[in-house]
């Protein structure tokens, strides 16, 4: 599904990413963790394509294409989604009119038809209930007036209504009180499917306990430094980073 | 058409008509004029399309508890110059909306001069879309001279390649303007570095119990937006287009004014 070899990546001329390699495969649920400025969001942002961020070295293989040659919609496109730490505010623009907007961009790419208004409304309409979001606030503008919670519900119905085959969730349960995380959690672990890869990218344990990863890997200084399954995320959370990286 | 003063030079870019005599001889305007008679209501959309200079002045009379609507389209020739002046009275509880898309001619003004009777409303909704070496302006004097008058004014400008786009709203609120409640939302895109866009909201206040609130920005297309628009599958041109077109919405023009306004941003004239 997703091969990471070996990544370098710099912002602004500094080494964020320094010689990642990651593998992922078809339905496995990934979480990395790891210290602030460890390069977490980096690597999200790398993956999804975002301008001002260099690669200088290495490969993104995404079931089979050069993920690195393709632009950020292209991306999008193909199977990936970016589930935002800070989702956007757009004014003016509605969430039905965004998401519709992105999920026929992205069914045009593919060569699929478009969603019909119909299709599309009950598609939106099932996922939102899912996430505890009225239709109401979906016809009010993208994010604009959400709380925080709100807005990484939101980026849950879109990840729903877009269907991925990839999911990198940045951060997704930052800023969320207990009920929305078990909503956020709930939504990721439905959506668990041999058809539907995750990387959640975390500072906290506490979502690993909602949603257990098939994997965890810890990133320290732009490098994965440990790899190893569920039970990592408690002897981080009793030692620390800090351990790690020696 | 080389002929015309830079847009560097003051005159020119705050619009005082006395620089184009230089170039063009003043032509006497030709007057007409809208009435709206007392307690009527009217709607009238006028399509400014001259070829060559068009240079006329409105009179419009808006009679007691009249409502007029007037849409402006003004969509001149490549090569036109369009200066157009509507001089408006609003008789007391009178109301007028003004809707104006200012998007033809090489230069083309579309200038207001109101004056407010007691309790009249004005509406303002103006979209000004420029590129190639248009330069486009709307100007809006607004007199409130008799009290609990209400004006509020929205103006959208998108400029692109090297042209530029001004608003000038001028409010004069006169001793017997109390209770005058005016707002004035003026905003600029740029498409590109090479644009221009000017914005100049002016307040003069001679009464003591009144509520004027002005804003003005000018910018650029919000580069998070586009990203997260791009990380969702949407192409550059589409999500530039989606943006802009959330961007004049604000001005809440009638709706085939705005097709029109998209149809424009999408490539079209």
């Amino acid at each position: 599904m997703l091969e990471i070899n070996d990544l370098h990546a710099t912002i602004g001329g500094k080494t964020i990413l320094n010689g990642l390699t990651l593998r992922v495969g078809a339905g496995e649920v990934h979480a990395i963790m790891g210290p602030n400025g460890a390069g977490k969001s980096t690597l999200s942002y790398v993956l999804s394509g975002r301008a001002g961020y260099e690669v200088t070295g290495g490969t993104v293989t995404f079931e089979g294409r050069d993920l690195l040659a393709l632009d950020a919609h292209e991306r999008a496109a193909a199977g990936l989604f970016l589930g935002l730490q800070y989702p956007v505010e757009i004014p003016g623009v509605s969430n039905l009119t965004f998401l519709r907007t992105a999920l026929n961009a992205q069914r045009r790419a593919r060569g699929e038809a478009e969603a019909s208004g119909a299709e599309f409304l009950k598609l939106v309409r099932t996922e939102a209930d899912g996430f505890g979001l009225s239709m109401d606030m979906l016809k009010r503008a993208v994010n604009v007036g959400f709380s925080g919670g709100e807005k990484k519900r939101n980026e849950m119905v879109q990840m729903a209504v877009l269907a991925p085959k990839l999911a990198v969730l940045d951060e997704t349960d930052s800023g969320l009180d207990i009920d929305a995380l078990r909503v956020v959690a709930d939504g990721i672990n439905r959506g668990r499917s041999p058809a539907r890869s995750t990387l959640l990218i975390t500072h906290y344990q506490r979502l690993l306990d909602y949603v257990v990863p098939d994997f965890i890997h810890v990133l320290v200084g732009g490098r994965i430094v440990r790899s190893g399954g569920p039970e990592l995320a408690h002897e981080l959370e009793r030692d620390g980073y800090v351990s790690m990286a020696a | 058409m080389t002929a015309l003063p830079t847009r560097r030079e003051e005159d020119w870019r705050y619009s005082d008509l006395k620089s184009l005599a230089e170039v063009w001889p003043e032509g006497a305007a030709a007057a007409r004029s809208i009435d709206v008679a007392a307690g009527q209501t009217i709607a009238l959309a006028e399509r400014l399309a001259g070829a060559d200079w068009q240079n006329e002045q409105v009179a419009v009379i808006v009679g007691t508890g009249g409502k007029l609507h007037l849409s402006i389209v003004q969509a001149g020739a490549a090569s036109a110059v369009t200066t157009q002046l509507y001089t408006v009275t609003v008789a007391d509880d009178a109301h007028a909306r003004f809707d104006i898309l200012n998007i033809g001619s090489r230069f083309g003004r579309v200038a207001l001069d109101v004056t407010l009777g007691a309790c009249a409303t004005f509406e303002l909704g103006g979209v000004i879309l420029g590129r190639g070496q248009q330069t486009l302006e709307i100007v809006t004097t607004l007199g409130h001279v008799a009290p609990g008058a209400t004006s509020r004014q929205t103006v959208r400008t998108v400029v692109d390649d090297r042209a530029t786009g001004s608003f000038l709203g001028k409010v004069m609120v006169a001793r017997d303007g109390q209770q005058t409640d005016a707002a004035q939302s003026v905003k600029a895109l740029l498409l590109s570095r090479s644009a221009t866009a000017n914005a100049k909201p002016e307040l003069e206040i001679f009464a003591d119990d009144v509520k004027c609130a002005h804003g003005a920005t000018v910018g650029e297309l919000d580069a998070q937006a586009l990203f997260y628009l791009a990380s969702r599958g949407v192409g550059p041109a589409e999500a530039k287009a989606l943006l802009t077109e959330a961007f004049i919405g604000d001005a809440a023009l009638p709706e085939a004014m705005f097709d029109e306004a998209v149809a424009w941003l999408r490539g079209g004239t």
